[in-house]
Parts: C-alpha cells; structure tokens; sequence
C-alpha cells in the first residue's frame, strides 16, 4: 500500500528524531572512549598524550573502585528487593476491596513523583535526624537510643530512601498488572477449593511474571545511576562507604578533575548497563510482536 | 458473578490497606505540617499539629528568591516537553501509519539510547557546554532534557498512535476527505489524549530530572531540583523554610501525577505493561 511518495515522506518525518539521537549517542561516547585512552587532567592541561590502559588499570586497582562497586550492586539488590516483594504485598492488598480506594492508591503513588532531592533531604533531616528526626524520636520514647543513621548505616540509609522513592512505582506496575488478571479464573480456583497460597503461587505469580521482569530490569536502569540521594545525604561518605559507580566517576570527574580516569570509569559503567539493558529489550521486544 | 465480600473482611482490608498508605504517605504529609511550623516547633519533637504560620513560604521567597527556581523548573520541564512533542510526533506518525520491515528496529535502538548511563558522558556534555558557553543556560538544559525524554516520547506516542485504527482513515477516504481533511478532522481529534498523555509524563520526568539540573547549572538557570540540593549543608535552624519550599516544589508534579497513574505505567515500561 506504501507508495514511494508516502515513504519518502514518512522517512523525512523520521529524520529529526533520529540524526538527533544518532548524534547524541555517538558523539559523546565516542569522547568518553577516545579519553579514557588519554592522560587528560583538567589541572594540568599541558601533559596531554596518549596513556594506553593506565586510566582502566588506575580505576581498577583503586581500592574505593571495587568498594563502590558493591555498593553499587548493594544498592541495586537491596532496592530491588524492597520494591519487588514490598510491591506485590500492597498491590495484593489495594486489589482487595476497600472503603476509599481511591485515596489509598493516591497516598501510596505520591513518593515517586517527589523529586530526589527533596525526598532525600526530607528523609536526611526529618526522620532519620539523630536529634530531631521522628525516628529519634520514636527511639527516645522506647527508651533507646537514637541510630544516627548517615554515620553508621549510610548505605542502609540510602537504600531505604532510595526504595521509597520506588516502591510507588513497583506497586503500580504490579496492580496494573494485577487488574488484568481474569476474575473467573480466580473464581474457578477458588471454586475447586484452591487455598489463597495456591492460588497465589499457580495462578496470581505466573501471571505477574513478567510485569515482575520489567519492573526488575527498567529499575535497574535507574538504579545504577542513583546520583542525587548520595549528594544531598551523605555526599558518598563517610569514606567511601556510600559512594556507589556513578558517584565515583563524578568525583574524579569534577572534584579530581581526572578527565582520563573518569572516562575509563565511565566505559565501565556502560558495560555494566549494556549487560541489564539486553535483557530489557528483548523483554520489551517481544512485546512489539503480539 | 457477583461474590459476596463479607463486611469484617473489607473492614480488615481496609485498615490494612490505610495503614500502609500513611505509612508510605507520611513523609510527604510531615513535610506539609512542617512548613507551617515556626522553626522553633520543628525542631522541638515530633508534633503533628503546627501553629498554621505562613511566614516560611513568605521567607523562602523574599531571603532565598524561590521565583527563580521555579521558574526555571517551570520552562525548562515545558519547553524541553514542547521541543520533544514537536521532534517526536511526526516519527511516532510515520512510524504507526506505514510501519515498514525496519520500524522495530529503529525504535529498540531509540529505546537502547536510553540505557546509557548519564554519568557515563558527564565528561564530555561538561567539556562541551564549558566550550560552547552552554554552562548553566536554559538553552543548554532544555537541549539536555529534550535529548534525555526524546525516546520515551516517541515510544510513547507510537503506542499510542498504533491503537487509532486504519479503517477510520478508509470510511474517511471513501467518504472523499483530502490528505488534509483526514488529518484535520479524523487523525487529530482521536490522536489528542495519547499526545496530552505525553506531554503530562514528559513534564513530570523533567521537572523532577536530577543529575544533569545539578551538574550543569550553578544560578542563573538551575531549577528547583538544583535549589533545594543547594539545602544539603548540615544546619538545623531552617527545616520550616526547607519544608516550605520542598512542599511548593513538589505540589504541582504531585497532582499532575495523581492524574496521570495510567499513562505513567504505560510510559515507563514502553507499553510493555498496559
């Protein structure tokens, strides 16, 4: 049915989006590539030349690289496991009937549309503040005493914060997917006497398989670049205990000033994305075919 | 059909389903409270009923110059989205309404320039805008947050597009409308509500993006995200200013987003999950 004419003009309408996105994915990785092989210190812009591996084997035998690579896995894991399980009990739970559903499902959505800073400082300064924070608080009413949270548990604290921010968004993938699920099936098990574990484990998990795979791997995605939580709270302190992968290119980039060894981070960083972000398109590929 | 739910479970379920929701909710709520507070209050234990003083709000604007930020917040998140609407609607059009062999793989490859790591080319957008004066401009940011949504835009839209259906345009055809007339008054109208959707995501994720508002602004243009990191200093003696301009920088996001559940699922997890 496509004419040549319609082709043509269907092409000249892709176009802008695109050269753009060609562009902008080329250019700027082809730069993080070329210096990652320079010596290319801001400071000392003179001692330009070509430095071979010595910016991959620098980063790699950097003690705090393979600190803030578990870190970075630590908090990835931690999140995903929060969100995963924490996301499929509330969205069984608002599945359920209930008086003001509506209200229930507003309340819990809300953290993801509050921007990182703000949820960052907020958790910082009024629940987790080891003199005015409500946690201290409640700490003090128990007759304990008050965790300070930032000193001795940062990535803990991180992890938390970082998984509020994303529990909404778990939970309503998960009750979308929920919602699709066909009610006479349910009935029908319910019918042949299924308990609700059997239920649950043959017919509710199987049907959430696969919102489960995109929730895992699209958080993923934004996990591995948790930037802003770190800045405001602990700023990847004490030490390097909650500096996770993107954290520790940024402070050699712009606090080191090591242009060279923060692009060989940089490369590094984007393997480790290319491996989630394989498995994310062929779960989304398949999804083009139905 | 019908099943009888029996009353004592939906009053379990129901102060289950509360609890956790205010739980979730209570930072958000704490925060509000705290904004009315006089400084002395918040700092003095955990109180859920405040003295309602509106001077903060009044504060953060006539000490800090709040109109700034949030200005910047405000253009930067609609003209970024105007800017990708415009680039992505004639693509997602194309490549609905006469999709050829190649249309998947331009759009997995458009979704796969989104896994790259932000971090990962902090050293050269830094370097680039440095040398071409595009440090801390809106004009630099804009082109930042446009580049960055470009692609769930356009997948998006081609979600929403791909559902218009290609008999309308025949009956339309047969009926003797021009080219024109079809997309004027067929195409347009059933088109609106996927681009309106759009638009609501787009404007959410960049109101609240955080790393390249931070990284790439110092005053003139950084938004909200990059005025209220600005807070992160360890001091005690303004958490009621702080709440206050916490609560108005996620207020507006906050109801665009209560209006946009549905389109927020589909947009995040390109249409794999509806």
């Amino acid at each position: 049915m496509a004419t040549a004419q319609t082709r043509g003009l269907s092409r000249l309408m892709m176009a802008p989006s695109v050269g753009l996105l060609l562009i902008w994915m080329i250019v700027p990785l082809a730069m993080t590539l070329w210096f990652s092989f320079q010596n290319y210190n801001l400071l000392n812009p003179a001692n330009v030349g070509f430095a071979g591996l010595f910016n991959y084997r620098f980063f790699y035998t950097d003690p705090a690289f393979f600190q803030s690579l578990w870190n970075t896995l630590a908090l990835v894991g931690g999140v995903l496991l929060i969100t995963v399980l924490g996301g499929i009990a509330i969205a069984l739970l608002i599945d359920q009937e209930i008086f003001g559903q509506g209200i229930v499902r507003i309340m819990i959505i809300s953290p993801f549309f509050v921007m990182p800073p703000v949820a960052a400082l907020v958790w910082k300064n009024m629940i987790m503040h080891p003199s005015y924070g409500v946690l201290a608080d409640m700490a003090r009413g128990l007759g304990l005493q008050p965790v300070d949270w930032f000193a001795q548990y940062p990535l803990l604290a991180i992890i938390i914060i970082v998984a509020w921010q994303w529990l909404p968004f778990a939970t309503l993938i998960l009750l979308t997917a929920l919602q699709s699920l066909d009610g006479e099936q349910k009935e029908a098990a319910e019918m042949d006497g299924a308990g609700f574990v059997s239920r649950f484990v043959y017919l509710t998990l199987p049907h959430l398989a696969r919102a489960i795979t995109v929730v895992i791997l699209i958080q993923t995605i934004f996990l591995l670049g948790v930037y802003a939580e770190i800045l405001v709270t602990t700023n990847g302190g004490p030490g390097y205990a909650s500096t996770n992968l993107a954290f520790l290119i940024y402070r050699t980039a712009l606090l080191g000033y090591d242009v060279g060894g923060a692009s060989a981070g940089g490369i590094i960083a984007v393997i480790l994305a290319n491996i989630v972000a394989f498995f994310l398109m062929r779960a989304v590929g398949k999804n083009l075919d139905r | 059909m019908a099943r009888a739910v029996s009353t004592r479970r939906k009053v379990v379920f129901t102060i289950l389903a509360w609890s956790v929701a205010l739980l979730l909710f209570f930072p958000i709520l704490y925060t509000v409270i705290t904004s009315v507070k006089t400084e002395g209050e918040a700092i003095s234990g955990f109180s859920l009923i405040p003295s309602f003083t509106f001077e903060n709000y009044v504060e953060v604007q006539t000490q800090r110059d709040y109109w700034r930020p949030f200005t910047n917040s405000v253009v930067l998140s609609l003209l970024s989205t105007f800017v990708a609407l415009v680039i992505a609607v004639p693509a997602a059009w194309a490549m609905a309404f006469s999709p050829t062999p190649r249309t998947k793989d331009i759009l997995m490859w458009m979704l796969s320039t989104k896994m790259m790591p932000a971090v990962a080319v902090l050293v050269p957008i830094y370097l680039l805008f440095r040398d071409w004066g595009l440090l801390d401009t809106r004009t630099g940011l804009t082109f930042m947050l446009t580049m960055i949504n470009l692609p769930i835009v356009v997948w998006m839209l081609y979600t929403y597009f791909r559902e218009i259906p290609g008999e309308i345009l025949e009956a339309a055809r047969m009926d003797g409308a021009t080219l024109w007339g079809e997309i004027a008054y067929v195409l347009t109208p059933m088109a609106i509500p996927g681009i309106a959707s759009t638009m609501l995501l787009n404007i959410i994720l960049a109101w609240n993006e955080s790393f390249w508002t931070i990284r790439l602004t110092t005053t003139n243009s950084a938004p909200l995200t990059a005025f209220i990191a600005s807070f992160s200093s360890p001091q005690g003696l303004f958490w009621a200013k702080l709440s206050a301009a916490s609560t108005l920088a996620i207020a507006p996001i906050l109801i665009m987003g209560w209006f946009s559940q549905k389109q927020l699922v589909r947009g995040l997890t390109f249409g794999a999950v509806k």
